[in-house]
């Protein structure tokens, strides 16, 4: 199970309505246990596919390397990534499975529908090496925080 | 010097995130990284013994891609390494494409 605040996963879903019609793309930060993984923190990346940015998205290496040097000194860890479908259904495409390497981590897709964000699905990518690598659905439990009562729609 | 695993990978690391390493090149490192940690190689190498085309390796910010001697680039004790592996994706070409 991905665990994940409303107040995260409101805002890669409103990422993915910002970029539109391009992709968006962003890291998950937190920690993993024998329940799923835990986002603490969401972290907007940019998305190096200016050639293709409706269709495709990459994260420059360099980004990752500082986000997961912040994640270091945070004590967290990357736990996933979150990219948007713009007029796409929210599950995983042949090329989101070639390029997704990070076995163990939470891919989260948001289809985005004439600028509005849709459904939001996970997909837990497991295996133990590229050869046996396979996406499992995964729930999302959304926390909402006692203090701040979420507002609109969930 | 220290070597930074990433989170798929420190499962062959006993969970460690940062693993010190002596050597005097990356080559070096890396010889003694998978010799620690023998179950890594395979995660990280072809069957030629190159670096898989999805693994980048930074040292400190620097491509190793793109330094003048890859491999056989010298470290010091106080440079850092980062094994990441890349994050891309996105949808169908076009809706003639099907989803897997």
């Amino acid at each position: 199970m991905l665990h994940i605040a409303y107040s995260d996963y409101e805002a890669l879903r409103a990422h993915g309505e910002e970029t539109y019609p391009n992709e968006c793309c962003g890291v998950l930060l937190g920690k993993s246990d024998a329940e799923g993984n835990h986002v603490h923190q969401i972290v907007r990346a940019g998305n190096t596919r200016t050639d293709s940015a409706h269709n495709r998205y990459n994260i420059a290496p360099i980004e990752l390397v500082k986000i997961q040097r912040q994640a270091r000194g945070l004590s967290l860890d990357i736990v996933g990534f979150y990219h948007s479908h713009p007029d796409h259904p929210a599950q995983w495409s042949p090329t989101d499975f070639a390029e997704a390497h990070w076995i163990g981590c939470s891919y989260v897709i948001t289809a985005v529908e004439k600028g509005k964000a849709a459904i939001t699905n996970s997909f837990l990518l497991t295996g133990t090496t590229e050869e046996d690598k396979k996406f499992l659905d995964q729930s999302i439990e959304i926390e909402v925080a006692t203090s701040t009562p979420p507002k609109g729609k969930a | 010097m220290n070597i930074h695993i990433p989170t798929p990978l420190r499962v062959y690391t006993a969970g460690a995130e940062t693993v010190a390493v002596p050597g005097a090149t990356v080559a070096e490192v890396f010889d003694h990284l998978t010799s620690q940690f023998p179950e890594l190689k395979q995660q990280l190498f072809n069957a030629e013994g190159k670096l898989r085309s999805f693994v980048n390796v930074y040292l400190n910010d620097e491509d190793l891609r793109y330094l003048p001697s890859k491999e056989a680039t010298t470290v010091a004790s106080t440079d850092e390494l980062t094994i990441i592996p890349s994050i891309a994706g996105g949808t169908p070409c076009c809706n003639c494409c099907p989803l897997l």
